[in-house]
């Protein structure tokens, strides 16, 4: 059985890693992700972990390293945070091309300029095309979880990704909450010994890696990155049900909050969803049929589901914690395409009307009467009245 | 060739020269470098010099593009190509792993194992400085090779901080406004690495075989980071003919353009001394990049290049413990 403890994002995500015991751990600092690769390294020099850390000098490194550590043979792992990310975006998309099985928690901060360090998720939705599986965590508690379940989906033989696992800077990283760790050897047995696959350290079976393809073969080498990117939901689906046999806790592709009989929703993600659920209970209790859907697994998108999920409603407002800048939030351009194929699938009606707001960029607080006037917006809209724009900030200082 | 009988006798001796003349090249022919290309005699040579088991890493240049094509490699041991800037990072992530599977006692792995990392001076001296000098401060142990032809010749032969003075390059072209060429010098990225602090630091030419392959041998003997420079001349960026790469590195060290040192836990030594100093413009002249300094409103740049090859030679024959 598990053990209840009050603890920070952080360290609950830093406890997952020890219990994982990688064997490289490459590593630069950032707020607020320092925290958890400080905590590691104190598990190293404990002894708590046969992990070798190495402390490299900017995270284009330390994520060069883990690909060359991965490719060694070996678990690896290492973190990183908002400006680290964006830094290492060139070996984000080596990492997946090159097929290595690196576990990175990555705690969501806003990128400058201007710099601030607070959290949103400008950093998560930029890394959306490098080929990454991401999974997004409301609570401390589904960061672990998510921690320790990345190793078993990045690893698994069938597909072999890094697994980017997000949470919320400061808001979740840094406060403290309740959850419940499982026992070392609870996790230790769930995620097994590293299985590797081609190892570089392979002397007697030498091998290259990294070659250069041009026109004659690129274009299959993508279309096989597709082709196993569609071979993921699968991978989680199996490892959260067995996850779920081991905690209790289940998890699926995404999580739906009343949305069942509901005829507005809210579309956010991590750990604004958990203010939202609150007011969406409230509006419950005004008769107002509200609902709320919070993605997991964000690449690849469960397109199907997703729209399966959310096509009966009467109007759906898309939640984004960051911008594309002359474009629609990112997760709103998600939605809309989930939508368009959910309606036109279904050959009938005209499907949710779709609304998009901005909120939170930099750590601005979001608060319950937030979601609430977006509530309010939405039922209006499910009402007949005309939606009156279609992307828009909130919670502004006008 | 320099070698007295006596050294030749000691290196086939130590190295068992005619047996390695029979051995399977680790570097296989097939690559598609150019002709007259320096950089596979130096890989084959820092390969010659070990029989230990080896693991490359490959910054992202010439070498890495011609000799790994889908479904073709050049490469009969483990090699890893990732990106431009960070073969030192990519090889420091391999040989960590290599200690934490030693240490947690794989048996499977052979014992030393040695790591070299293989960049051209843009992927060094420019892009890969940073990762190179964690990777050396953080004492991996590896030697990091840069094969240094003075510029970015694969993507078409532009300036880089390795590109002599007086150079004329893609990006810093000699016209009319600018008829001198490249106006800086170069980064002395050899005193760079010793100012490290690492236990060994070296330049070498393949005009000099037997100096470049003892001091991979040495390096190999050093537990921890090191790093050799190594001049690796390039037909198409420095105008020459295809069959005189190694004739043209010979001229670079007998000139003193390209010293032969090294650097082991600080102490410099000069190692080849040449008979005779050779006036710098033998080296210059037969280069279609230096051209234009032998025109006539030129006149002076080749004197205070042979001034600056001057004020450095005395330096490292003052500092040199031989």
């Amino acid at each position: 059985m598990g053990k209840i403890v009050a603890v920070t994002g952080n360290e609950a995500v830093a406890n997952a890693l020890r219990q994982a015991d990688p064997d490289v751990c490459s590593l630069y600092p950032i707020t607020p992700q320092s925290d958890i690769v400080q905590r590691f390294s104190s598990f190293v020099s404990n002894g708590q972990v046969r992990t070798e850390l190495l402390n490299a000098e900017s995270e284009h490194s330390a994520m060069s390293a883990a690909i060359g550590a991965a490719a060694a043979g070996g678990r690896v792992i290492t973190a990183t945070s908002s400006q680290g990310l964006a830094l290492m975006w060139e070996m984000l998309h080596i990492a997946a091309g090159m097929n290595m099985p690196i576990i990175m928690p990555l705690v969501n901060r806003a990128l400058s300029a201007p710099i601030n360090i607070h959290g949103d998720h400008s950093d998560g939705m930029g890394a959306r095309d490098t080929g990454w599986v991401q999974l997004w965590s409301e609570s401390a508690q589904e960061a672990y979880d998510n921690t320790i379940m990345a190793f078993r989906i990045g690893e698994h033989m069938d597909i072999r990704l890094p697994v980017m696992v997000c949470m919320d800077g400061f808001i979740v990283s840094h406060s403290i909450a309740r959850m419940e760790y499982l026992e070392d050897a609870e996790v230790s047995g769930f995620i097994g010994p590293y299985q590797p696959k081609n190892p570089l350290l392979d002397m007697e079976h030498p091998k290259s890696f990294g070659p250069l393809i041009l026109t004659d073969l690129y274009h299959e080498y993508k279309r096989l990155q597709h082709e196993i990117m569609g071979r993921v939901q699968d991978v989680v689906l199996q490892v959260s049900d067995e996850f779920a046999k081991l905690s209790g806790r289940r998890y699926g592709l995404f999580e739906s909050y009343r949305l069942e009989d509901a005829e507005i929703a809210l579309v956010i993600l991590n750990s604004a969803a958990g203010t939202s659920k609150d007011v969406v209970d409230e509006f419950r209790d005004k008769g107002i049929k509200a609902g709320l859907l919070k993605p997991r697994l964000f690449r690849p998108f469960p397109y199907a589901e997703v729209g399966q999920a959310l096509k009966h409603l009467k109007a759906v407002c898309v939640m984004d914690r960051a911008d594309s800048f002359g474009g629609y939030g990112p997760m709103f351009m998600e939605i809309s395409s989930t939508l368009y194929q959910a309606v036109q699938a279904n050959g009938a009606g005209a499907g949710p009307k779709l609304i998009n707001k901005i909120y939170g960029l930099g750590g601005r607080d979001y608060m319950p009467h937030d979601a609430g006037r977006v509530l309010e917006e939405l039922h209006e809209i499910a009402g007949g009245a005309p939606v009156r724009i279609v992307k828009e900030y909130i919670g502004v200082r006008e | 060739m320099e070698l007295s009988t006596k050294e030749l006798l000691k290196w086939s001796a130590e190295v068992k020269l005619r047996q390695k003349s029979k051995q399977e090249d680790r570097f296989e022919h097939g690559h598609r470098l150019c002709a007259g290309c320096g950089a596979p005699t130096v890989v084959k040579m820092v390969l010659m010099a070990t029989d230990y088991p080896v693991v490359i890493a490959n910054a992202t240049g010439c070498l890495e593009v011609s000799s790994c094509i889908q479904e073709y490699t050049a490469w009969r041991v483990p090699w890893i190509h990732s990106a431009f800037e960070n073969a030192a990072a990519t090889m420091a992530g391999v040989e960590t792993m290599y200690r934490a599977q030693r240490k947690a006692g794989k048996s499977s792995l052979p014992e030393n194992v040695k790591f070299i990392a293989f960049g051209g001076d843009g992927g060094t001296y420019d892009i890969g400085l940073q990762s190179l000098s964690g990777a050396m401060e953080r004492g991996h142990d590896m030697l990091y090779v840069c094969y240094d032809n003075g510029a970015y010749m694969n993507t078409g032969i532009q300036r880089s901080s390795a590109t002599p003075l007086g150079a004329d390059t893609t990006t810093a072209p000699v016209g009319k406004a600018n008829p001198g060429g490249k106006p800086q010098a170069r980064k002395d990225l050899t005193r760079i690495m010793a100012a490290h602090g690492i236990p060994y630091a070296a330049q070498a030419s393949p005009s000099h075989w037997l100096d470049l392959m003892t001091k991979v041998q040495k390096a190999h003997e050093i537990k921890g980071p090191k790093f050799m420079n190594i001049i690796t001349p390039c037909n198409r960026g420095w105008r020459t003919a295809t069959d005189n790469s190694i004739e043209l590195s010979r001229l670079a060290v007998e000139t003193c353009y390209w010293p032969l040192y090294e650097v082991e836990n600080g102490r410099l030594r000069v190692t080849v001394i040449p008979e005779e100093k050779k006036p710098a413009q033998l080296f210059f002249k037969p280069q279609g990049r230096f051209k234009h300094l032998f025109a006539p409103e030129n006149e002076g740049v080749l004197e205070k290049v042979q001034a600056e090859i001057d004020r450095i030679w005395e330096r490292l024959l003052k500092e040199s413990e031989s």
